[in-house]
């Protein structure tokens, strides 16, 4: 592979307390592309990406972003590095308006007019925001407050954005319009690192896939092929 | 006297008591907004810095205003130095580990200002005894009230004003309104959450010492037990309001200092009671409106 990896996960091990969460898992983020971890409730999705993000410290292994080990940096500093995380339950400041919410995202950001043209940008991909912008971020429905975690997680201008299981806990017609969001993200030139338990939704749109279980990867490969695997469509797929 | 003038008279007084219980319960409610701790060593705080302007006035015979301004910078420094050193390193223990270490630093500051700038009070007012302007007495419809009532009602309100720019208006209170809803997210969007609590306690003690200062202009003497009640009192204040809410710690001040002055002029047998009414006012609050009167309903977080 000659493209070039933005980040990389090295054997990394990582506990809560004497539980053993994640159990050495070896992953790969090239630059453009939309890679997915895909597996079970329980299966260190989360615990994957909010090692990354410096939430979580790692017990050993390495992660490295952009050829410079980011291992248990805290989380202010990471993003500071340029990877934004929308999280798990959306996460939103529900006091402050949706316009502060975006500005929260922004917040290290001195470029004026690179903002500006980045929230015409976000009011593109998300008109109803547009409408709700002086509303305070905890009147907003599920769909809108989702859409706002991934707007104020691009504020940043990041150059990895990772996505916690965005779909969760929205109807059926608002996932395939967040799967649709994030495709056109990636295609305007943001990496995406994407957790979901929905696997046909993120396969369909990711570019490679790995497969959590308990902790281990156990399975990883280009997503179209993830697809037509029998396991994967077994277990995640729902098909017999 | 009249009905209406002895009204008057009281509602000036009752306005600057409230005024300065308001000024210290807003850093007890702010810390409290953000890290759920009670900032015991809140009160000692103020009169640290009455002690850093009365000193800074007698050694350096500096001008009531620069030992002020200096007193005011040096209580936010050590109010940032309390949250490193005796604080941060708790962040994440158990809440009741702070509470504890919060009554200790109160303890800690009450002795060190006795050993340090021994137990027995000093006049406050010498430092102004050029300045009787102060003691002027301005006639309002009948009323009889000190300059420096008028000049304290005035600094409050001035204080409060930039505050709340401060928190509603500017980035880095936009920072701590969300440290207040949600530590983890917060430190997501890049934000130094540290340095943001830091600043927190930095501006609330910078405005205790701000009341510390005009409280001992108008009660003149400094000990180093002086903060305690005062202390006490505001941090009732910020209960009653709603704890955690700002403007819950302006409502809750004003009606403490009303109740109190009000209570003391119109039934002056019970003045002996005055430091009770507080406390009186504090259980009914928690019997029948647990959450203060702007509190919101307190959601366990987990």
């Amino acid at each position: 592979m000659s493209e070039e990896i933005v980040l990389q996960l090295e054997n990394l091990h990582v506990y809560y307390g004497a539980i053993h969460a994640i159990k050495g898992i070896n992953v790969k983020v090239p630059r453009g592309k939309i890679i997915t971890l895909i597996g079970a409730n329980g299966a260190g999705k989360t615990t994957t990406l909010s090692t990354i993000a410096g939430l979580v410290k790692a017990k050993t292994g390495k992660v490295v972003f952009e050829g410079r080990d980011i291992t248990n940096k805290p989380a202010h500093i990471v993003n500071r590095m340029g990877i934004a995380l929308v999280p798990e339950g959306r996460r939103i400041f529900p006091g402050l308006t949706v316009y502060e919410n975006l500005m929260m995202g922004a917040y290290n950001r001195k470029d004026k007019d690179g903002i500006e043209r980045d929230l015409e940008w976000i009011f593109q991909l998300f008109p109803r925001l547009k409408e709700r912008i002086k509303q305070l971020g905890g009147t907003l429905s599920g769909g809108e407050q989702q859409m706002l975690a991934i707007s104020r997680a691009l504020m940043s201008r990041p150059k990895l954005l990772m996505m916690d299981e965005p779909s969760l806990g929205l109807a059926p017609i608002l996932v395939d319009e967040v799967f649709e969001v994030i495709k056109k993200i990636n295609e305007e030139g943001t990496t995406i690192l994407l957790v979901e338990q929905n696997a046909l939704g993120a396969l369909k749109i990711s570019h490679y896939g790995y497969v959590l279980e308990t902790g281990s990867i156990v399975l990883e490969g280009p997503s179209n092929e993830l697809l037509e695997n029998d396991m994967v469509r077994k277990a995640y797929l729902g098909v017999a | 006297m009249n009905q209406g003038v002895f009204f008057l008279q009281n509602l000036f007084n009752a306005l600057m008591l409230g005024g300065l219980y308001a000024l210290i319960a807003v850093g007890y409610t702010m810390v409290y907004g953000i890290l759920r701790l009670i900032n015991f060593a809140h009160g000692d705080i103020m009169m640290m810095g009455v002690y850093f302007a009365f000193y800074t006035a007698v050694i350096f015979s500096a001008p009531p205003l620069v030992a002020a301004i200096v007193a005011v910078a040096g209580a936010a420094g050590l109010g940032f130095l309390i949250d490193r050193i005796a604080y941060k390193p708790l962040r994440n223990a158990p809440r009741i580990s702070a509470l504890i270490t919060a009554i200790g630093m109160s303890f800690f500051l009450e002795s060190f200002a006795v050993v340090a700038f021994g137990a027995v009070p000093k006049p406050f007012i010498q430092i102004f005894k050029d300045k009787t302007i102060l003691n002027k007495v301005v006639m309002l419809g009948g009323a009889r009230i000190p300059l420096l009532t008028f000049l304290v009602i005035l600094l409050t309100l001035v204080i409060f004003a930039v505050l709340f720019l401060i928190v509603y208006k500017t980035k880095i209170g936009m920072a701590m309104r969300a440290i207040s809803m949600d530590i983890p997210t917060t430190a997501l969007m890049g934000i130094n959450v540290d340095g943001v609590i830091g600043f927190t306690f930095a501006l609330g003690s910078a405005l205790a010492a701000a009341s510390g200062i005009m409280w001992a202009m108008r009660y003149p003497n400094v000990y180093p037990y002086m903060g305690f009640m005062p202390g006490m009192k505001a941090f009732i204040a910020a209960v009653v309001g709603g704890i955690g809410s700002i403007p819950g710690a302006v409502v809750g001040g004003l009606l403490l200092g009303f109740i109190e002055i009000f209570m003391v002029s119109y039934f002056p047998t019970m003045s002996g009671y005055r430091d009770a009414f507080a406390f009186i006012i504090l259980i009914l609050i928690l019997m029948f409106k647990p959450s203060g009167i702007l509190g919101k309903k307190s959601v366990e977080k987990v």
